[in-house]
Parts: C-alpha cells; sequence; structure tokens
C-alpha cells in the first residue's frame, strides 16, 4: 500500500484542481457496456474476460499490474522479493502480508484465511477452475498469521507472483463460498451472482448475460473512493453498436474492445464526444508455418511427427521470403487502426523481453523476397508462374478463423504471395470450431490440417517464462495427446529446449530478459513463425470521464476507484 | 370437440419426446465446445476440466436421460414453487447453464418479461395496424390506398429487421436523440415519469417489429377479405338493402377473420421466441438474445431447454388454432 499510496500522491498533486473536492461518490452514476455479457461474477467459473473484468470491481488480488505492467502492491502491503526476503533464497515460497485494515464489503475483516480458501477452492479436483494454472506448482498455501499468507512451491520458481497476482486469481471470501467446494460449485447460484469482495463496488443486482448494477463499496479501504457512487454494467450488442453508444448517442461512458473498422471508429471520435484508448499487452497476430506435412493423402498421421517434415516450410528461406513480402504496416491500416502495430517479434512486451534483431521486417521487400528465392535456386521450372523446391510447387493451404479482419488480411496476403511466385489458397472455419478444441474435429487450430494459419495468442499477466515453453519439442499436438499441445507449428530445437530450463532456473531478471529475447529471435528466425500486428485492446470513454489507464496486462478497469467525471 | 382436443394432447408427447431428442442430437453432435469462447492463455488442461465438470462427456444418451428427467419432473416443481411459495421442488440437481453455471430455468424467467413485452407489444401493434389496413386494401382494390398499402407491407416484409433496427437507431437516436438505443432492462415503471421513460425505450423495437408483423397479417386480412367481398351471401346482403358499413364490417369481415385468427394463433409462440435479432441489435436481453448467446457459446442445456419450450408452444399453439377455428366456424366439427 505503501507504494501505491505514494503513487495515488503524485497523481492526486498533478490532478489537484479537479481532485480537490472529490469524494466518494460525489461523480455520480458511471455506464459501461461490454458488448459480450458477463455469464457469472465468480472469475475461477469461466476464464472469459467479460467476467474476470467486471468481476475486478467487486474482487481484488494481492497485487495487480498497472498500464505500464509494473507490479503494485493492492491488498499486499508491499511486493515481496528475494531482496526484502519476502521470498525465499530457494525461490520455493513468497510470504505476502496483507494490509492492515483491510475488510470485505461486509465489514468483516480480510484474513489469510481466505487465501488458503481461494487455493483450496480452485483447486478442488472437480471444481473445474478456470483459473487453475495461476496455481500450477504450488504445493500449499499456509496462513502463517492472520495477515500473513505463504505460498510454497514444489520446485524453485523464479517469478512467484502468479496466485493472487493481477485480476485473474483474486481472493474470494471463505464464509461465503465455504458450502460451494468442487462439484458443488455451480450450486452456489447467489454467491457466483454476487461474491463479496475487497474491491470498490459492491453488487446490487446480477443479471447473467444481461446487466449488473453496482454501487460503492461502504467499507471501501480508502475512504474518499471510488468517486462513482453506482455503476451500470450493461452487456450484449456488437462493438459497433456500443461504440455508438458512446461516441455517438452519448448514453454509455465507457465501451469494451472495439474492435471494429478503423475508418468508423475515426469518424466517430472525431465528433468529439470521446476518446478512444489503447493497451498493448503482448497479443500478437502470426502466421504459423507447419513444420511437418500435411498431405491429405497421409491420412490419419498427417501433421505428426510421423508424416515427416513439410516439403518446403522447413526451409528458412522461403519462410524469410514470405515475411519479407508482407506490407504489414498496411495490414495495420486496413485492419486495426489504433489498435496495433506492425511487428517482428512473437514476444513484443514488456521491454525487457522485446527483442530488436528482427525489425528488418518491417518494411515490405517484394524485390528483395524474389530475389532471396531467386539466389537459393528456388525458381519457377515450368513456366506456370510458381515456384518449384526440389520439385515440389509453393502452393500453401493458408486457414484463419472467420472474421472480417482476417480475411482482409489473407487477401492481402495471398496478393503478395502470388508476387513472389507462391500459389496461396485461402480457407477460414467458424471460431468457435477452430478455436474449439473437439479433438474429433479435423478443423481446429491444433490439428493444424493446413500449411499456414493465422490466429492470435498472448499470455497473461508479464512473465514470458511459461508461454515460450510453448514452444518446447514436446508440446507438439498429436493423436496420443488427444492434439492438446501448445507448439502449433511444431517447431523443435534442443537450443530452444536448453533455453526453457535455463529459464526456469534463472532468478536474475536481466538473464531473465536475455534469454527471452534469444527464445524470441530463434522462433522468429527459424521463420516457422511470422508475427505481423502487436494488438491491442482498443476501448473508448466518454470525453467527460477523467483518470482512466487502460492497461493490458491487468483487467482494463483495474483503477476504476480513481475515474472520475469531470466538473 | 373434447374428445378431439385430448386426442391431440396425448398424440402431442411422443411428438414432442422425438422433437426433444432431435433438437439435443443436433445441438449435441455440431462441433461446439463449451470452452472455445475462453482466451487461449488458459491451458488445454484446464479446459478438459471445465468440460468434465460441466459433464459434457457423459455418454450422450446418459445426457438426454437425465436432461429429459430435469425438464418434464423436477423443473416444472420448480417453477409451481417460484410461483406459489408451497415447498415442493425436489432438492437434487438441476438444469445448469455451461457458461453461467445457474438454472436455465431461472434465466428464462428472469428474460420472459422482456421478451413478453416487446415482442408481445410489437404484435399487438402489428396487428392493430394490420386489420384496418387490409380491409380498406381490400374494400378498394387497386386504389392509390392499396397500392400504398401493398407497398408499404412489401417492403416492411422483404426488408430484414437488423437492417429496419439500425436505421431507426441511427436516424432516432444518433441524429434525432429522440429515444435511446439501448434497451434498459433494470428499468421500472413506478409513475408517469418513469412510464414515459419505459415507452421512449420500447417504441424503436416494437415499431421495427411492429411493421413486420403488420405486413405479414395485413396480406392475410387483405387476401381473406377479397376472397368474401365477391360470394353471393355478399350480394344478397346489399340487396336487402343493409348499408356498405354493415356489410363490410359485419358480414364480410366476420367471415374473412376465420383465417386469419387461424394465422395470428399460429404466430403467437414467436412471441415467447422473442426475436432474436431486434433484441440482439436493441440489446433488449429477452429469450431470442439468451438462444443466440447460448448457441454461441455452446451451452447446449440452454438452446435445449428453451428449442423444447418454443417446441412445446408451437404444439400447443396449432392446437388451440386449430379448435378455434372449430369454434368460429361451426360447420367445421372434429368430432
Amino acid at each position: 500500500m505503501k507504494r501505491y499510496s505514494l503513487l495515488l500522491g503524485a497523481t492526486a498533486l498533478a490532478l489537484a484542481p479537479a481532485a480537490a473536492m472529490a469524494d466518494r461518490g460525489s461523480s455520480g452514476h458511471l455506464n459501461i457496456i461490454y458488448w459480450q455479457a458477463p455469464s457469472t461474477l465468480n472469475p475461477y467459473l469461466s476464464g472469459g474476460t467479460k467476467e474476470v473484468e467486471s468481476a475486478s470491481l467487486i474482487l481484488e488480488s494481492l497485487a495487480r499490474f498497472d498500464d505500464t505492467g509494473t507490479m503494485v502492491p493492492w491488498l499486499a502491503e508491499s511486493i515481496p522479493t528475494v531482496e526484502n526476503g519476502g521470498v525465499s533464497e530457494d525461490l520455493t515460497s513468497i510470504t505476502w502480508t496483507i494490509g492492515e485494515g483491510i475488510t470485505w464489503s461486509d465489514g468483516t475483516a480480510l484474513t489469510s484465511a481466505d487465501f488458503v480458501f481461494t487455493w483450496e477452492y480452485c483447486t478442488h479436483p472437480e471444481g473445474g477452475c478456470a483459473q487453475a494454472s495461476y496455481f500450477d506448482g504450488v504445493t500449499s498455501v499456509e496462513a502463517v498469521d492472520d495477515r500473513t499468507v505463504r505460498v510454497n512451491f514444489g520446485a524453485p520458481t523464479p517469478f512467484p507472483y502468479t496466485s493472487f497476482v493481477g485480476s485473474e486469481s483474486p481472493v474470494i471470501q471463505a464464509a461465503q463460498f465455504a458450502d460451494c467446494l468442487g462439484a458443488r460449485a455451480p450450486e452456489c447460484t447467489e454467491a457466483n451472482f454476487g461474491p463479496i469482495g475487497t474491491g470498490p463496488f459492491v453488487v446490487d443486482e446480477f443479471r447473467p448475460n444481461d446487466v449488473i448494477e453496482m454501487s460503492a463499496n461502504p467499507n471501501f479501504r480508502f475512504p474518499d473512493r471510488p468517486y462513482f457512487g453506482t455503476v451500470t454494467f450493461k452487456g450484449g450488442g456488437d462493438a459497433t453498436a456500443a461504440a455508438r453508444s458512446v461516441c455517438e448517442t452519448g448514453e454509455f461512458d465507457y465501451a469494451w474492445n472495439l474492435q471494429i473498422d478503423p475508418t468508423i471508429l475515426a469518424d466517430m471520435e472525431a465528433q468529439g464526444n470521446c476518446t478512444v484508448v489503447t493497451a498493448f499487452g503482448t497479443s500478437v497476430e502470426r502466421l504459423h508455418l507447419n513444420q511437418t506435412n500435411p498431405d491429405a493423402a497421409l491420412g490419419d498421421i498427417r501433421s505428426t511427427a510421423e508424416a515427416g517434415p513439410h516439403p518446403f516450410l522447413t526451409n528458412p528461406v522461403i519462410g524469410q521470403a514470405m515475411s519479407m513480402a508482407i506490407d504489414r504496416a498496411l495490414l495495420v491500416e486496413i485492419g486495426y487502426g489504433a489498435g496495433g502495430q506492425p511487428t517482428c517479434n512473437v514476444l513484443p512486451a514488456p521491454d525487457l523481453y522485446a527483442s530488436t534483431a528482427n525489425d528488418a521486417c518491417l518494411t515490405q521487400d517484394i524485390a528483395g523476397a524474389n530475389a532471396l528465392l531467386d539466389e537459393a535456386g528456388i525458381v519457377d521450372t515450368d513456366g506456370d508462374g510458381i515456384r518449384e523446391y526440389e520439385g515440389t510447387p509453393l502452393s500453401v493451404l493458408y486457414q484463419t478463423s472467420t472474421n472480417a479482419v482476417r480475411q482482409d488480411t489473407q487477401a492481402l496476403v495471398k496478393e503478395w504471395w502470388s508476387q513472389i511466385g507462391i500459389d496461396t489458397e485461402l480457407r477460414n472455419i467458424d471460431a468457435s470450431v477452430f478455436f474449439g478444441g473437439d479433438p474429433a474435429s479435423p478443423d481446429t487450430f491444433q490439428k493444424f490440417y493446413a500449411d499456414i494459419e493465422m490466429y492470435t495468442n498472448n499470455f497473461a499477466g508479464v512473465d514470458p517464462q511459461a508461454y515460450m515453453a510453448n514452444w518446447a519439442c514436446d508440446e507438439w499436438p498429436g493423436p496420443n495427446t488427444q492434439w492438446q499441445g501448445s507448439n502449433i507449428q511444431r517447431f523443435c530445437s534442443e537450443e530452444y529446449d536448453a533455453l526453457i530450463v535455463e529459464m526456469a532456473g534463472t532468478a536474475d531478471l536481466e538473464r531473465r530478459g536475455e534469454i527471452a529475447r534469444m527464445q524470441n529471435d530463434m522462433l522468429v528466425q527459424s521463420y516457422s513463425i511470422i508475427p505481423l500486428i502487436h494488438r491491442g485492446g482498443v476501448s473508448a470513454h466518454a470525453s467527460s470521464i477523467e483518470g482512466i489507464r487502460m492497461s493490458d496486462w491487468d483487467s482494463e478497469l483495474w483503477n476504476i476507484m480513481d475515474w472520475r467525471r469531470a466538473e | 370437440m373434447l374428445t378431439y382436443t385430448i386426442r391431440r394432447l396425448i398424440l402431442a408427447i411422443p411428438t414432442l419426446l422425438f422433437i426433444s431428442f432431435i433438437i439435443f442430437l443436433i445441438v449435441k453432435l455440431s462441433p461446439s465446445d463449451p470452452t472455445a469462447g475462453l482466451p487461449l492463455t488458459i491451458p488445454p488442461e484446464v479446459r478438459e476440466q471445465i468440460r468434465e465438470s460441466l459433464g459434457v462427456n457423459d455418454p450422450v444418451l446418459v445426457q438426454y436421460f437425465k436432461w429429459l428427467k430435469l425438464m418434464v419432473w423436477d423443473e416444472p416443481l420448480h417453477l409451481v414453487e417460484d410461483w406459489t411459495g408451497w415447498q415442493i421442488a425436489p432438492d437434487g440437481p438441476r438444469i445448469i447453464s455451461y457458461q453461467t453455471r445457474s438454472p436455465v430455468m431461472d434465466l428464462i424467467v428472469q428474460r420472459m418479461p422482456q421478451t413478453l413485452w416487446v415482442v408481445g407489444t410489437s404484435y399487438i401493434v402489428g396487428i392493430l395496424i394490420a386489420l384496418p389496413l387490409g380491409i380498406i386494401s381490400a374494400y378498394r382494390q387497386y386504389s392509390v390506398f392499396d397500392q400504398v398499402g401493398t407497398f408499404i407491407s412489401m417492403v416492411g416484409f422483404s426488408v430484414p429487421t437488423f437492417f429496419t433496427g439500425v436505421l431507426f437507431i441511427v436516424i432516432f437516436a444518433v441524429h434525432l436523440g429522440w429515444f435511446p438505443s439501448v434497451y434498459d432492462t433494470t428499468h421500472e415503471v413506478t409513475d408517469w415519469d418513469s412510464f414515459v421513460v419505459q415507452v421512449k425505450q420500447i417504441i424503436m423495437p416494437v415499431m421495427v417489429l411492429g411493421l413486420y408483423n403488420a405486413s405479414q397479417i395485413s396480406r392475410y386480412m387483405r387476401a381473406s377479405m377479397l376472397d368474401n367481398l365477391n360470394q353471393d351471401y355478399v350480394r344478397t346482403a346489399r340487396a336487402k338493402g343493409l348499408g356498405e358499413r354493415v356489410v363490410v364490417l359485419v358480414h364480410v369481415l366476420r367471415n374473412s377473420m376465420i383465417p386469419v385468427i387461424t394465422v395470428i394463433a399460429l404466430n403467437i409462440p414467436a412471441v415467447f421466441g422473442g426475436a432474436i435479432i431486434t433484441e440482439q441489435v436493441f440489446k433488449v436481453n429477452g429469450i431470442g438474445q439468451l438462444l443466440i448467446i447460448a448457441i454461441q457459446g455452446g451451452d447446449v442445456p440452454v438452446v435445449q431447454t428453451v428449442s423444447v419450450i418454443f417446441a412445446v408452444l408451437i404444439v400447443l399453439f396449432n392446437l388451440i388454432a386449430d379448435v378455434l377455428y372449430g369454434v368460429l366456424d361451426p360447420r367445421i366439427r372434429y368430432d
């Protein structure tokens, strides 16, 4: 809290004239619209962004990430580190101290028992907890005393800030959820729809998939906040309508996730009623180049190790030419607007981990790509305009999910690739099937029955260790794992695996950054993956709202207690 | 008549069982996954655990019979308990939505009022517009009124509501600023002012749907009136010296209403079904919107339950329409 108070102090000074009179509830009513409506307020029962972010107004965690990705103590007094003794020397435990005098909205004290209970709740084998990965590697959570919680790990964990950090693993009240463990979780509808929290707001009414009415928490630890007295959190409709209700009709004050045609959004903003805000986290729209053979003639073994390597995409020269032919800036202009930036890295942020070694890809170079292929002897031998590699024509099947922006991107990329003698067949698959993970469906992104596929992935929080471990050799999806596995393009390198192991044992932040950058460069330079766009969240708020610091590292509503309406 | 009604009701049971099973199979066998909408940051093992806890992996027949037992026995008892306060509902499991993890019936009960208000009002408005329009159009066939009426109903019938809805919003909410573009489902009517607010927010969705309904019904009304206007009994009535008003509004209208009432009755289940697109456009969170969100989210129990309730209503109103037909036209008897 100390650091947070300091931070707030600075903010308050900067905004002194406006904030001088501010009091709890002094800004009146706030209308938020999420065009996907929250289904529950228990983030442990649904991992969706809409549920996690709506619940973040009520439930809180020990520490959060601000708009720069920096961790700020929230319910905790300070961030434990090895230096201050909060993290044990052998990196197997982290000890948090809960801030003094923090109570639940019902007035009872927040104690370490609540944290122990939250851990039990989420790790119960029958519960189907959506945030279970936040407790991966945790062997126990113990209550040292009323205000001290210790999280013990089974192995040295250089980045222990997972459990109870960020909006996805908040603390829930033991008293309220005591009878809701495991299979009984869905029976507690009342608790799931109206969790008691420590946050700035309390739930007055929750209508699933519709609307939430909230009011300021009378027992909130900052006596002057939140500045808004009541909040309506409406869900439903579509992104364009949500943007319209903030920027044109002014019925709402904040609209989330406005992935709409950038020119429409820019026109709306030009009317002057709203401000478009963006936050960039780690989301990258990328192409995966299948390193195994997806030939349909191979039947069930296609796109697995047994199918053997891909006839030509394993040659990095071809991938490099494909990457050079793409005009990323134009893709941003057409499809993403403020919500995208061209990138050449699969790990674009935080700054510590962002490599600069690949930035050449930012400029399109079709002539260079052609020259590169010619030099490598990959030329068109039979005069049909398509190059051949060892007798195989460079024809690719390029698939992605059904989505207007993605289909525009596909069409442009196909055109550019045709200019370097690569023939492209396009395909799009309904998102619920493509991302559905049904092992019986041939169309999932894990099965990858295509040469190239495109989608966005990212990781939660700020530490890339687990994310970069996605590309380990043993993470290939395949029939033996029901097609589960995160190494979608079937990349494999011993050197890379060694870096994963080294990362898992390194606590020094500088060295971790170095390893992550090396991993990123190895992946990108293998040209089994072609990063395209660094995607950010795009939201809009009424011009009269102040204090919004949108973060992509946490719930974008993380600092809602500081939001206020300008006089 | 009574025997006929009872026979039809009994016959409806196997029909409904068959419908419910087919719906269940369609929903179940279509490629959908309740965890598909979750962020990719949630790992596959966790997804598998979620599916396991939802019971998605049980054999299909087991899932169907579990659902059926709850649907025909437990859930009606819960409904009765909600309405009357009698403690009769069993304690056991209920039909639980995958998305909200709450009982599906509660969701339906919560959303029904919105749908009934908006879609029901629009249906009544539609009928009120359609009947006079159809009567006058038929009586003055090929007049300017008829031509204009025909044109409007053709437009109303052919232009989809997702277009008219957005058009209305752009004109009346964005440019003129008369009405809100988002329906406030928590609004309660307590006095005159709040009633005005309610009228303002309901008027656009009601008119969009009302125009669509009116175009449909007015065509039936006009056709049916035209059939009757040329009948011998009309000539007889006029020959007896009855006034035009009596001839048209008493003799012709009464006879023309028979098929129209059937059409109106047959369409009533659609009122309960909500209007998926209009509800989505105006954010009226009714049954239609519940259904579409459930379909998108792979929420089988909700899709299944809502569809089967529709099926029940359709079968029921078919029966009502048939019986009404007999009541209105004594020449028709089913016994």
